[in-house]
């Protein structure tokens, strides 16, 4: 099952090798992963997107624990959350599929950010499903290039991840 | 006090109480070598490699509790350290290793010397830092020493660029009087709750086992795991590394299970229906097949690191928490308990591990005209009374030790358990005889072993640490021997040195005393005439039988109930 770990951790050099090496170290599969400076620029949050049997799960999040620049984790799976992934889908236009091209992308809440006489930037967020659906309606001829940042996300509620 | 940086980590060690700093220098390190010349409290052993001295500060903190400290240079020291690093780290041995780097400036521009030891290490230790700026240093050992030592042990690295030390550069030293870290708090107390199910599990249990591990020693909770024992009456096993926190020659004891365990307690545990491991890990020289490891069992597992529980094995109560507190807080229960124990289901348990006890299945041939390691493990047991310190390499020869020299204390037995390195033993000797001078220090090895760390003879020879070393000689990577006989119909490849040198006139040429013994009557008085000369390192070379196998042996994939035995025309039941 998909599991989606939030870290608070030490924003020390090397922190970012720490996890990432635990994760190849022992076998771990990363879907995703995102990091940066938090509000208190002594942290940083990681989000990481992995999968695995239940007991690999546990194990992971013990792991990570484990790790002494470790100050906090959840996985966000274990309680109701609200997720995100941004987007940026630079695609081919031409006169003919200019409109079309536009119309898809409100219809996905998506963004315009960059114009040029043959094609479009656009930036879009939602969750991962979202995305994937919309790089799906899209020409397979006319997509350029498809950058994701890995989904992040938070649990609802006014409890939250921090120190 | 205005410190340079050199200064400020040897002024730390001085403040950590640190007795021995095991070393060898090199350009990273200069600064902080002249400021070792300038003071008298720490000192200083020179080793002839890097490894050795990791070995050798591991083996201090083994045999003593307290945290090994070593110092190597950037680049090749640093590299040099690493399987010494590594050992330290499988087997959870407090240490902090200072490795000199490049200076500041230049990392990253592959300058002389210059290697990644921080990332080289972060596999293998517990924590690694790197000290940039010398504002951070003192606190930073202070955070090294904390780190290792608490919670579940383990090495910590702190690289030092050579700049930080920089001789010129002075800065007002405070060393913290302590240091507390957000992100890392470990657990003392177990949870009350889990402890109470532990202990009803424990009194209703019928075929109950003790499967004690190494965290009991590194946990110092052998007075408890004693008082526990003797209050349930329940067998006793350990793993390899738990040896001596629970006393060898108890009636209770029924040996070490795993992979060369006594049948006695590997099939204890397999038929037993409530077990309780104590600061063990379920390793996998200890489980052998996973789906039929103790197919009746409730396991009750406490460990002070959460990671270690249910990692291969699903247990059914977990108790993180520190060993002594763990069990103190069960003792109570148990005595305050009204729960009446099934007495006769426990007698019928113990006459049915006393059944199994009866098979001897460590029994060997005792009437060889050749040299059985066995015998001399045994006769070392004898000439020491049991009260050595006993070093190890990695081999058959480290089996018998630990079948053949029953240890009643803990901390007497050390070895490279979970790394298995080969090389570890003449350097621990080493490190342990300087930490207990009074006591006898033997070190038991193999013609393959002792040749990876042999130079240490050298360091020996200069520190006057009389240990002695028994070489149980069989003239085969013995283990190695063993697996391709029984798997790849004795075909022994490459398990064999064509060349062994003459370990005597090796020792002579170190300045030791070198003895060759060949025949079994010889093995005893042998022995006495070593532990006699106290002053001296006396090497022993004894040749062994060359086909001596280890028995019992799970074999790879079986389980507990599938062990090999010795056939019955291999040894004479006494
Ligand atoms: C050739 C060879 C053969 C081997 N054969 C065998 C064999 O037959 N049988 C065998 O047992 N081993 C054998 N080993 C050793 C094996 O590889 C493992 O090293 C060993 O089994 C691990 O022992 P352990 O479970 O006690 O764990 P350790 O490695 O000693 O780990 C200690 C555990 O205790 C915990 N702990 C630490 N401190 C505390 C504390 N204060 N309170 C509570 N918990 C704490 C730690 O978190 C850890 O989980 C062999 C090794 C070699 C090289
Ligand atoms: C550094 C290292 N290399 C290889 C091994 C694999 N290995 C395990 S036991 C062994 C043979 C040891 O031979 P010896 O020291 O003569 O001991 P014996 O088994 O004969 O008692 C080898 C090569 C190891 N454990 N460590
Ligand atoms: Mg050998």
């Amino acid at each position: 099952m998909r599991h989606i770990i939030s870290i608070l951790i030490e924003n020390e050099a090397g922190a970012l090798s720490r996890v990432a090496g635990l994760f190849s170290a022992r076998g771990y599969n990363i879907e995703s992963l995102t990091v940066a400076p938090t509000e208190d620029e002594t942290l940083s949050r990681m989000t990481v997107v992995t999968g695995g049997s239940d007991r690999v799960i546990e194990q992971i999040t013990k792991q990570l624990n484990k790790l002494i620049d470790v100050v906090k984790l959840i996985d966000l799976v274990e309680s109701t959350h609200v997720e995100r992934e941004l987007m940026m889908v630079k695609v081919k236009t031409s006169n003919e599929t200019r409109e079309e091209v536009k119309r898809l992308s409100d219809i996905f809440r998506g963004k315009i950010i960059d114009v040029t006489s043959a094609s479009y930037v656009i930036e879009m967020t939602g969750v991962s499903d979202k995305l994937d659906a919309f790089v799906a309606a899209l020409d397979d001829e006319s997509v350029i290039e498809v950058l994701r940042s890995g989904p992040m996300g938070m649990s609802r509620g006014e409890k939250g991840l921090h120190l | 006090m205005e410190l340079s940086g050199g200064e400020i980590v040897v002024q730390s060690l001085i403040d950590e109480e640190v007795e021995f700093l095991f070393g060898y220098p090199g350009g990273a390190v200069l600064h902080l070598y002249d400021a070792i010349f300038h003071q008298q409290q720490v000192k200083h052993i020179l080793v002839r490699h890097e490894q050795g001295a990791v070995h050798a500060a591991d083996a201090y903190a083994r045999s003593t509790g307290k945290p090994g400290v070593v110092l190597v240079t950037s680049g090749p020291g640093a590299t040099n350290a690493v399987t010494g690093i590594a050992t330290a780290h499988l087997d959870s041995i407090p240490m902090v290793i200072i490795s000199g780097q490049v200076g500041t400036p230049v990392i990253g521009t592959d300058a002389f010397q210059e290697v990644d030891m921080v990332g080289i290490t972060r596999p293998c230790v517990k924590h690694n830092f790197l000290v940039k700026n010398i504002a951070d240093l003192a606190e930073t050992m202070k955070k090294a020493f904390y780190v290792a030592t608490t919670g579940r042990p383990g090495p910590v690295v702190v690289d030092v660029p050579k700049d930080v030390t920089d001789p010129s550069i002075k800065i007002p030293y405070v060393y913290p009087e302590e240091v507390v870290m957000r992100s890392y708090n470990p657990i003392i107390k177990g949870h009350s709750g889990q402890i109470k199910k532990a202990v009803d599990l424990l009194l209703n249990a019928k075929r109950p086992m003790i499967y004690s591990g190494g965290g009991v020693v590194l946990g110092e909770g052998s007075a408890e795991l004693i008082e526990f024992s003797k209050l349930l009456e329940f067998p006793v096993t350990s793993t390899l590394m738990g040896l001596g926190a629970y006393p060898a020659t108890d009636e209770q004891f029924v040996g070490m299970l795993g992979m060369h365990g006594t049948y006695e307690a590997n099939m204890s545990m397999h038929e037993s229906d409530v077990i309780i491991a104590i600061g063990a890990r379920f390793d996998d020289r200890v489980t052998g097949k996973l789906e039929e490891f103790c197919p009746y069992a409730k396991f009750i597992h406490i460990d002070i690191d959460p990671s270690s529980i249910s990692k291969t094995i699903q247990v059914d109560v977990p108790i993180v928490g520190q060993v002594t507190e763990v069990l103190r807080e069960m003792i109570v229960l148990i005595k305050s308990s009204n729960i009446v124990m099934d007495q006769k289901a426990l007698e019928a348990w113990w006459s049915q591990v006393n059944k199994w006890r009866d098979l001897h299945c460590l029994e060997y041939d005792r009437n060889s005209d050749i040299i059985k390691p066995q015998h001399v493990v045994e006769q070392l047991y004898e000439v020491t009374n049991g009260e050595a310190y006993i070093t190890s390499d990695v081999g058959q020869h480290q089996m018998f030790a630990a079948q053949f020299y029953h240890f009643d204390k803990p901390r007497r037995w050390i070895n490279s358990g979970g790394l298995g390195t080969m090389g570890f033993g003449l350097p621990a000797a080493l490190g342990v005889k300087l930490a207990h001078p009074d006591s006898d220090v033997a070190c038991i090895t193999g013609e393959a072993s002792i040749q990876m760390c042999i130079q240490e003879l050298a360091t020996a020879t200069q520190y006057r640490t009389p240990v002695k070393v028994i070489n149980l000689n069989n003239r085969y990577m013995g283990m190695v021997r063993q697996w391709q006989e029984f798997s790849y119909e004795s075909r022994y490849s490459e398990s064999y040195m064509d060349t062994i040198p003459d370990f005597v006139k090796l020792a002579e040429a170190y300045g030791h005393v070198g003895m060759q013994i060949e025949k079994p009557a010889d093995v005893r008085p042998a022995l006495e005439e070593a532990f006699a000369m106290k002053e001296r390192l006396v090497f022993m070379d004894f040749l062994t039988d060359r086909t001596e196998n280890v028995f019992p042996m799970i074999e790879a994939g079986k389980s507990h109930h599938d062990m090999k035995l010795r056939s019955p025309s291999d040894k004479e039941l006494s």
